[in-house]
């Protein structure tokens, strides 16, 4: 398997808080990774990090090859790494193809001479941008809201919607921060069908979550993350019997849904 | 030019074409209409064309991009000057109207972009005061520049400053149009101006609709998503502000030669306040309600001004309120109660199609298919 | 834009009177080091002014996260209702000691301000609270318009003088260093304001409800602190600390007029910036640091530019210092106490 994602010894602090050390993990094209440990364990964390939102105070990551830029999160998006939000992040005001379409930003070029002037590359474009977000749309299965404003989008479908808007991107990495929160039975089902859908079609997927019924169904390997290190890495199967991530995360009181 | 024709009550529902010539014949025989009721009323449409122009650049900036800037008609101020200073006896500078036209636009840009570069990471409400700061020092560089060397003569201005005149056409002139017929120069002006208008309105809104307007409004609702879906945020600001200076400074040119004198108390926070209050009033991030804005608060005052005065005479015998005081009542009024009981504005912006709808219906019938 | 328009025409010197530097002393002054000393007073005492005015602004930022523009209104009404309370005084009582005097119209002032910043919470700003960013801050700005229309309404657009009811003739108590009554009594008092506004915040059971209520509103109302109560009361204390400081500045300058709060509400939101926003000594220290500044800034600007900039330059300084302090140091000099609400 060739390896797409490496991290070498990332480490974030925050005042007193080491909310990372040495964290070092491998992420292999085209198989979904999970990110799992009890709440502050630094998940969300090493995803800021990862995605620019944070710049690290040691270790780099290595994408594809060749290091990653730190702290830049557009110049990580253009490498080909798009992310979700935990607490759903879209454009409110925006309608649900907007928001597709904005997704594609990074991959089009039009500059405001190309859009005074209306010529007919910056049309093309346009059209093509306007075709690619309803083919995402349609893609996550949302497409009859394409003309609804986000924020008046149930909860599920703006779920659905972010990560159409990160697809858009079109990145080689897909970072989903707690997909399936607040989602009943039957929507996580469907994000589960999606996810594998995703990976199918040659997009690696690397998700941090909670329900672990989820993450052990879906993953084909899973680090767990404790105070901010990593005490595991492996297949679900193997992890679920180790006893440190027992010892930590499923008997320390949060408990597997 | 489709929301507004949309915004018309009763009429835009039903019929938006016949709304859309409405609106065209209004904006043609206007300043007609205005003349029956004195010369100064023209020229009143003139400036409330002027403003329009301001309100679209200063909604580009605000509205699109959410960038709150109080210091928006330093920009315009960076036009007239720049005209004045190019087209005037002062340094005894005489370029043409075209040349210094780009020149105006080009130095307000440069200001737009010196101001966004210190301001980018600020959040919305330091941004306001830091460019509220920004107008002000503009000014009182205005002011003072007149020592020791003279550069701005000072609080007096500039005067005498060149009119408009396109290849060889002064639009100062009336218009001899054969043995007793002309036309007024402030008609050619409004004319001239509403031309410019038009061709903002076309420019702003192929902005607000393509993939640059797509990402500011993308910042403007969430700038940490923008950032984590490849949006230069920091360049876009920049854009913003250049862009939105730009208009400025374009319409800073066509007041300097209009008017033919420039001073520093044109360019007063109160402008920067009362360009916002257009804004505002008409709906942020809508170029209608820019437009619709600036008609109405420009227009407004002078009304008032007509009415009031002569109202308040008969009334109490004296002047109560002079017409400086109602404007500044008028659009604190306007700015609080509209924040209050309406703030998406006069028009608010449900139709933000950012987007071609004709495209995204054709894929949907596609997709019924 | 038209050329009718005339608000502001005044220049900056008369508009603000702290543009111009206060020439009895300035002129007097002979020696650097008289000078030096003589600039640090000057600082010192339109410092403290602004102190107290960022007062206001930092506690209302600090519990509402709003930057309330027109705080510095607040000011110009208290400095106008305590002229209009001396005129009416000297005209009903013409024996009554100046002290006396000074003391009702000060508390007729603090008295309508603390109604009149109840009235803005009331009216404007609580109805806001959970609109849009952008929504508080415009209205505040057309409430800061609204004010200064209608003191223009009421007292007129001319420049009003300030009686001078404690002694301005300087004393010296180094040789060639000059301090008037006035400017010691403004120093000492709003010393001593501040000193009770500390206690009042740290050590009182509405300053802890304060405290609280500036950390986390839900959590702080789940404790039982009625925080609609506490933050009517915030505007209502900012507001009373802005009335002492208009009639403080309009002494100081023996001119009063309705725009005259726009630039010392300005300078007074820089320093609390600069002091670090939402934090009371920050304020204070700001305040301070600003009017020395200025003071030293406009003594010295003509020297240090070659005679190219002079002392209408003044305000500059408050402006880039707030430029300078938000882009290399956003907290302030003392760290900022408000969680970021970007």
């Amino acid at each position: 398997m060739i390896t797409l994602l490496e991290a070498r010894n990332i480490g974030k602090r925050f005042g007193g808080l080491q909310a990372l050390s040495d964290v070092s993990l491998t992420i292999r094209k085209g198989e979904v990774y999970g990110l799992i440990g009890p709440n502050g364990a630094g998940k969300t964390t090493f995803f800021n990090v990862l995605t620019g939102a944070y710049t690290p105070d040691g270790g780099e990551f290595v994408f594809n090859g060749s290091e990653l830029p730190t702290g830049k999160p557009h110049k990580v998006v253009a490498r080909g790494i798009a992310r979700t939000f935990q607490n759903i992040r879209l454009f409110r005001e925006l309608t649900a193809l907007e928001n597709v379409m904005a997704g594609h930003h990074i991959r089009t070029k039009a500059g405001v001479w190309g859009v005074l002037t209306q010529n007919r590359f910056t049309r093309e474009e346009e059209r093509l941008t306007t075709e690619r977000a309803y083919e995402l749309l349609k893609y996550v299965g949302i497409e009859r809201f394409a003309d609804v404003v986000s924020r008046n989008l149930s909860y599920g479908d703006q779920r659905r919607l972010e990560i159409a808007r990160a697809l858009a991107t079109e990145p080689q990495l897909l970072a989903l921060d707690e997909p399936a929160a607040g989602m009943n039975a039957t929507e996580t089902g469907q994000l589960k069908v999606l996810i594998e859908q995703i990976r199918h079609d040659g997009i690696t997927v690397m998700l941090i979550e909670h329900d672990v019924k989820l993450v052990m169904g879906l993953c084909d390997r899973v680090a767990v993350l404790d105070f901010g290190k990593k005490i595991a890495e492996d297949v679900p199967a193997v992890v679920q019997k180790n006893e440190a991530v027992i010892a930590a995360y499923l008997g320390g009181g949060k408990h597997a849904h | 030019m489709n929301e507004l024709a949309a915004a018309i009550p009763w009429l835009g529902k039903r019929n938006p074409t016949a709304a859309r010539w409405l609106i065209l014949v209004i904006a043609l025989v206007a300043p007609v209409i205005a003349w029956q009721f004195g010369r100064s009323w023209v020229r009143i449409l003139d400036f409330a064309l002027l403003y329009m122009m301001l309100a679209m650049g200063l909604n580009l900036v605000v509205g699109f991009a959410g960038l709150l800037d109080l210091g928006y008609i330093a920009f315009y101020a960076v036009g007239a000057y720049t005209f004045a200073f190019l087209a005037s006896p002062h340094f005894d500078v005489h370029l043409p109207f075209w040349a210094i036209l780009p020149l105006g636009a080009g130095f307000a840009a440069m200001a737009g972009i010196m101001l966004g570069f210190p301001v980018l990471r600020l959040r919305g409400d330091y941004l306001a005061i830091v460019t509220l700061g920004f107008g002000e020092i503009v000014r009182i560089f205005m002011l003072n520049l007149n020592y020791p060397v003279n550069i701005t003569n000072g609080p007096q201005g500039i005067n005498m400053i060149d009119p408009i005149n396109l290849f060889g056409w002064d639009l100062s002139r009336n218009l001899q149009i054969g043995e007793n017929f002309s036309i007024n120069s402030l008609f050619l002006y409004y004319y001239f101006f509403l031309l410019a208008v038009a061709g903002s309105i076309v420019f702003v809104h192929r902005l607000q609709i393509s993939r640059v307007g797509r990402a500011w409004a993308a910042m403007r609702d969430d700038e940490l998503a923008a950032k984590a879906i490849g949006i230069n945020t920091r360049n876009m600001k920049l854009l913003a502000f250049s862009l939105g200076a730009t208009f400025g400074g374009l319409s800073g040119c066509l007041f300097g030669a209009f008017q033919g004198f420039v001073s520093p108390e044109s360019f007063s926070l109160m402008e920067s306040i009362a360009v916002l209050t257009m804004v505002v009033f008409g709906g942020m991030g809508n170029i209608a309600g820019a437009l619709v804005g600036a008609f109405v608060l420009a227009l407004l005052p002078e009304i008032l001004r007509d009415v009031a005065v002569p109202l308040q005479q008969t009334l109490f015998g004296h002047v109560l309120l002079d017409p400086e005081v109602l404007r500044m009542l008028l659009l604190s009024l306007a700015m609080i109660l509209m924040m209050l009981l309406r703030p998406a504005g006069l028009i608010p912006a449900r139709a933000r199609y950012s987007h071609d709808h004709h495209l995204s219906n054709k894929l949907k019938q596609e997709a019924a298919k | 834009m038209t050329p009718r328009t005339v608000v502001r025409v005044m220049p900056a010197r008369l508009m603000d009177p702290t543009a111009a530097p206060d020439w009895r002393l300035v002129r007097l002054g002979k020696g650097i080091m008289e000078t030096l000393i003589q600039q640090l007073i000057n600082g010192l005492v339109i410092g403290s002014v602004y102190a107290l005015i960022a007062l206001g602004y930092t506690m209302v930022y600090g519990i509402l996260g709003l930057i309330n523009f027109a705080h510095g209104d607040v000011l110009m009404v208290g400095a106008l209702v305590a002229l209009q309370t001396m005129t009416f005084l000297m005209g009903m009582a013409p024996g009554m000691s100046p002290l006396v005097m000074l003391s009702i119209a000060l508390l007729v002032a603090i008295v309508v301000c603390m109604l009149l910043g109840f009235t803005m919470e009331r009216l404007a700003y609580r109805r806001l609270r959970n609109a849009p960013r952008l929504a508080p801050l415009i209205t505040a700005i057309g409430v800061s318009f609204l004010l200064q229309t209608i003191a223009m309404i009421i007292w007129g657009r001319n420049y009003h003088t300030y009686p001078q009811l404690i002694s301005t003739t300087p004393l010296q108590p180094i040789e060639g260093v000059f301090i008037t009554p006035v400017q010691i009594t403004i120093i000492f008092g709003s010393a001593a304001l501040m000193i009770g506004l500390l206690l009042l915040v740290n050590r009182t059971k509405i300053g802890r409800a304060m405290r609280a209520t500036a950390e986390n509103h839900r959590v702080a109302s789940l404790m039982g602190v009625d925080t609609n109560a506490v933050i009517a009361f915030t505007f209502v204390i900012g507001a009373g600390l802005a009335a002492v400081a208009g009639v403080m500045f309009a002494s100081n300058y023996g001119i009063a007029h309705y725009g005259m709060g726009f630039m010392p509400g300005l300078k007074a939101f820089t320093a609390a910036v600069l002091g670090g926003i939402g934090n009371l000594g920050g304020a204070m220290l700001g305040g301070i640091v600003l009017g020395v500044v200025e003071s030293f800034g406009a003594g010295y600007i003509e020297n240090l530019t070659f005679g190219f900039l002079n002392s209408s330059y003044q305000d500059i300084f408050a402006f880039l210092i707030l430029g300078l302090v938000l882009i290399f140091r956003p907290t302030g000099l003392l760290g900022e106490r408000v969680s970021d609400r970007a």
